[in-house]
């Protein structure tokens, strides 16, 4: 215990702040990576495939996707461009976020930039905002380590478990459940609600009916964003 | 189960790790060569997360079944009713997952076992 908290002392303040920082939400990230272990095992993926995704992605909504996608056989196309498509909104961070990494070197700030997730953007942009004095890097690095850490972990254990657990419980209906807790929350408006609704009523309607190609979900995502974006009306900029 | 191959699994996660790590790296790397995202962009972004999020958790909570009590009486639609109401009262992923996966349990062993 008196090592680790020598070494803890020696690890820069900013460093520190930016793991304690992080600790709430690290708490609500475990189940989410415990549940994209369980269901890329039950979806037929291996331990190793599992944990790959979590270090190659490292971005939670779009890997569930990914996961729930390739467990229903869609084809590779589909897989792929949803999955993107649910991180196009990082275009939004990179784009907040640059101007505090624009002293830092390209190989830093490649780092940085493999690191960023919503979490991570939302406490430093508000601490950068709150407290100049705050060293950026060390900051932010904090907070992602942990988050990064916590998600590749989590997966692995995840994964593991889900190896282990009979088919019969049912585990791979955690992943709708967890769209669902991000869902509701995301639906937090006029338009926002309108996508949502159109897109679910659409999705059970082709699925029902069957749409060639595996063209189920762009069809119904689409249908929700073309809903919302009439309901707030195409604003003139 | 799926049917994909290793290397399918493998092709899908790297093109997706490399176009995600692109978004990442777009304006952190381009920083003042760009101008920000376009406002129309931004517009359409806002609502993916719940188009997108709908269209993957109606068809795996909802099965239509040829008589309107055999499709409500679906241990996953009961089960995703009651997580629609933990998420909304509480916003907790955890929370929505005990209380969905125990009311799913609840109807598949007791209810209707």
């Amino acid at each position: 215990m008196t090592h680790r908290m020598d070494g803890q002392k020696r690890l820069p303040p900013d460093f520190r702040a930016g793991i304690r920082a992080a600790g709430p939400i690290l708490v609500g990230i475990v189940p989410f990576a415990l549940v994209a272990g369980i269901t890329a095992t039950n979806a037929g993926m291996t331990i190793l495939e599992a944990v790959g995704m979590s270090v190659v992605v490292f971005a939670g909504a779009s890997q569930l996707a990914a996961i729930d996608l390739i467990g229903s056989n869609a084809p590779f196309a589909v897989v792929v461009a949803t999955a993107v498509v649910i991180n196009l909104r990082m275009l939004m961070y990179s784009a907040s976020i640059a101007p505090f990494f624009q002293s830092l070197s390209t190989r830093v700030r490649t780092l940085l930039a493999y690191l960023l997730t919503d979490q991570a953007y939302a406490l430093s942009i508000a601490e950068y905002t709150r407290n100049a004095d705050r060293n950026r890097l060390w900051y932010y690095v904090g907070i992602a380590i942990s988050l990064w850490l916590v998600w590749q972990v989590g997966t692995l254990i995840g994964a593991v478990v889900g190896a282990g657990v009979p088919a019969s419980l049912g585990l791979d209906f955690a992943l709708p459940l967890v769209f669902l807790a991000l869902l509701v929350p995301a639906m937090k408006d006029r338009g926002t609600t309108t996508a949502g609704l159109v897109a679910g009523g659409v999705a059970l309607v082709v699925t029902a009916v069957g749409v060639p190609l595996g063209l189920d979900l762009p069809v119904a995502a689409v249908s929700g964003l073309v809903a919302g974006l009439a309901v707030d009306g195409w604003r003139e900029q | 189960m799926t049917t994909w191959s290793p290397a399918s699994i493998w092709a899908a996660i790297v093109l997706i790790g490399v176009c995600t790590f692109t978004i990442r790296l777009s304006f952190i790397y381009l920083f003042g060569r760009l101008d920000g995202v376009p406002p129309r962009v931004e517009q359409v972004l806002r609502y993916v997360p719940a188009a997108v999020l709908a269209a993957l958790v109606v068809p795996a909570v909802v099965t239509v079944e040829s008589t309107l009590t055999a499709t409500l009486l679906d241990e996953r639609l009961l089960a995703g009713a009651v997580a629609t109401g933990v998420a909304w009262r509480t916003e907790d992923v955890l929370a929505t997952i005990v209380l969905g996966m125990g009311t799913l349990w609840l109807f598949r062993f007791v209810v209707f076992a």
